[in-house]
């Protein structure tokens, strides 16, 4: 029943105590086979999300690790079938909530109920759109309810009040805090305005009076970036640092990576630094 | 019907245009449209603009009727808009002088666009040291490499230019790599978008600015010829000086407005930039329209030869106008478009942009098809200079001066 209302992601939030890992890692790299190892190695580490990358051949909002990572995959040949097979793969293999992130025209060219249905039957638990804002939603949120589909939305701190307002009634799951006003990247300090977005998405729940986790993205590549980002919201996104990882020692890596940044977990911010 | 397509206004051209773009643009989006939205009517703004246009950019442009080149043409009179002949050699400097006024007026201190050939990267470097603004322009690495010419011409302006080498290399990984800047800089910076696409509010402004090329092209041909044209032409990339030109003649029912897409290797071949044409609705730099993509989605890399057409989708306006039945867009191939450049050289001592040479080759086409009673208006966007080195290796000028085609 809970499952069902507030979805998996919440729930694997939640089962994590409101102090949740989020991995991104891109559909299909270096291959196939090793991106699921690859997944299934970080949620093992003790990752509660798993955030999968749709490959896309004009993501304005990845940063250099991802887009070389993702122009390799669809150099090979890439098509929404991996996705599914992942999914599929991933979601037997470990408890972790698994979400795709994706630009929105594949999802289009798909048809957006038909991939809701492959993604729901797949064990997915739904997607991260960050160039279909709620605006332009009205399609997705409907296919999402049908197939009990989390929906995630970005807050970013140049969205106006109203705006955040937007993103935290369309959102299930969490609201998808962007920490910095770059794109995906590794960044030596956590930015502050990641704090001062993070309450006032919290002022904004209380408003609508809506409940919903915050996770935040973009910039987070080290334990005690996760214990700071842990001390003022629900969870810590990591992307970059991952792929990196993934791309330089393969799985072995991508292990060791994601082992280090859940020891931020269950640390006190600062104790680390 | 009760409005009249010239009065239509975004976000919405049909199914067409919308605002998809990542949250932390839409601020700046929302206070690029309020500013926009406010100086829709505001006379200091419009005076100050065209006073510009006048005093810098040399309007109004020119109309030259192409007489020894309509020999080629079944006899049909042709008549050239002459954008060419606009300071930086396009009639890019159209939209960059307003784009400039906008960002004044919000406060910007720093420019970036994305540039093809170079015409729009030369003419934003140049507005951005003639009002001080700081300046960085994205051009796809294959971009700098046939266009090195107008890769100097900016770095003399002041401008850094970044070659980009992510995805095709060319113009629509620039525009990505453009947006990804303005996302880290929105406090200080405008992305000055060189054409008709993008999100709202840029192709009905960027349009805007460059409507007077059709209100003055109108005046100019009924002067000249007595009578509005049979039909008005011009190329279509993303489409601005189509839609430049296009504008002022939408609600005259008669008058045909064709655009020309770069058909590349051919229409029937798998290397070219038809958006309209053989594109199929989607999603693209923060827009809906038609464009080249592949049953996953993806964008499909486009070819031409003429670095400012070879983008795989195209303005909204454009879309909408295809399908309610207003404009008609037909290809052009590279071959096609290098004989009518060389036509119009040889014919008239007027060395077109490879770009509007595919407006020529469509009017040579047409002026067949109608014989000598037509009246054909042609926006010849932008010069050639820039094009020597590609049109002296596709005739082969360098090695064998003897080589000449045309």
């Amino acid at each position: 029943m809970s499952a069902n209302t507030r979805g998996k992601t919440a729930a694997a939030i939640e089962a994590a105590g409101g102090k949740a890992l989020v991995a991104y890692l891109p559909v299909g790299y270096p291959d196939l086979e090793t991106s699921i190892e690859a997944a299934v190695a970080v949620a093992d580490a003790g990752f509660q999300v798993l955030e999968l990358g749709i490959p896309y051949s004009d993501p304005a909002m990845d940063g250099p690790v991802i887009q070389a990572a993702t122009q390799q995959v669809l150099d090979r040949g890439f098509s929404l079938s991996e996705v599914f097979q992942t999914v599929e793969a991933v979601t037997a293999r470990t408890d972790a909530a698994v979400l795709s992130m994706t630009y929105w025209n594949p999802v289009l060219r798909y048809g957006v109920d038909r991939l809701a249905h492959d993604f729901a039957a797949a064990g997915g638990a739904g997607l991260i759109t960050p160039d279909l804002t709620p605006e332009n939603a009205d399609e997705w949120i409907a296919a999402a309810e049908k197939h009990d589909l989390d929906r995630i939305f970005l807050a970013a701190p140049s969205s106006s009040d109203a705006r955040i307002d937007r993103a935290v009634e369309a959102s299930r799951g969490f609201v998808y805090t962007v920490s910095t006003m770059g794109t995906t990247g590794v960044r030596g300090d956590m930015d502050t305005a990641a704090r001062t977005l993070s309450e006032r998405i919290a002022e904004s729940s209380a408003r609508v009076g809506k409940p919903i986790a915050r996770c935040v993205g973009l910039g987070i590549s080290r334990p005690e970036h996760v214990a700071d980002v842990l001390d003022y919201a629900e969870g810590a996104i990591v992307g970059s640092a991952l792929v990196a990882a993934l791309r330089d020692g393969g799985v072995p890596a991508v292990a060791a990576k994601a082992a280090e940044l859940v020891t931020g977990l269950h640390s006190d911010p600062g104790t680390l630094s | 019907m009760t409005e009249k397509l010239r009065d239509h206004h975004g976000p919405w051209f049909g199914d067409h245009g919308g605002v998809f773009m990542p949250e932390p643009l839409i601020s700046a989006i929302e206070e690029l449209t309020a500013a926009y939205d406010a100086l829709r009517g505001d006379d200091e703004f419009w005076n100050e603009f065209h006073r510009l246009g006048r005093e810098y950019t040399g309007r109004p442009s020119l109309l030259t009727e192409a007489t020894r080149l309509s020999e080629l043409a079944g006899g049909a009179r042709i008549f050239l808009k002459r954008e060419d002949l606009n300071h930086t050699g396009s009639h890019k400097i159209n939209n960059v002088l307003g784009q400039a006024l906008v960002a004044k007026r919000l406060g910007k201190t720093r420019l970036i666009a994305e540039t093809g050939a170079g015409q729009h990267g030369v003419a934003t470097a140049t507005a951005a040291a003639y009002f001080g603004f700081d300046c960085t322009i994205y051009m796809g690495e294959v971009d700098t490499e046939r266009q090195a010419l107008n890769v100097a011409r900016m770095r003399m302006l002041g401008a850094e230019v970044v070659s980009v080498k992510t995805g095709s290399r060319t113009l629509k990984d620039a525009i990505n790599e453009g947006l990804r800047d303005w996302v880290a800089h929105t406090d200080t910076t405008h992305y000055l978008m060189g054409t008709v696409a993008g999100p709202h509010p840029f192709p009905e402004m960027v349009r805007d600015f460059h409507r007077q090329i059709g209100e003055e092209a109108r005046e100019q041909i009924q002067t000249a010829a007595g009578r509005l044209p049979d039909a008005v032409l011009a190329c279509v990339g993303g489409g601005s000086n189509a839609m430049g030109i296009f504008h002022a003649f939408l609600d005259d029912a008669d008058v045909r407005l064709i655009g020309l897409e770069a058909a590349g290797d051919g229409a029937e071949t798998e290397k070219h930039a038809l958006s309209v044409g053989r594109g199929t609705p989607g999603l693209l730099h923060g827009m809906r329209t038609y464009l080249l993509q592949d049953e996953n989605g993806q964008t499909i890399e486009s070819h031409s030869i003429s670095a400012g057409l070879d983008y795989p989708g195209v303005g909204p306006e454009h879309s909408w106008l295809n399908d309610i039945g207003r404009a008609e867009y037909e290809p052009v191939s590279d071959t096609e478009a290098m004989d009518a450049f060389s036509a119009l050289t040889r014919k008239e001592g007027i060395m077109p942009a490879i770009e509007s040479a595919h407006a020529i080759a469509g009017a040579l086409r047409l002026g067949r098809a109608l014989g000598p009673d037509a009246v054909l208006l042609v926006s010849l966007s932008g010069r050639g200079d820039k094009d020597a080195a590609t049109a002296a290796k596709w005739f082969g000028l360098l090695d064998e001066g003897e080589q000449h085609v045309g």
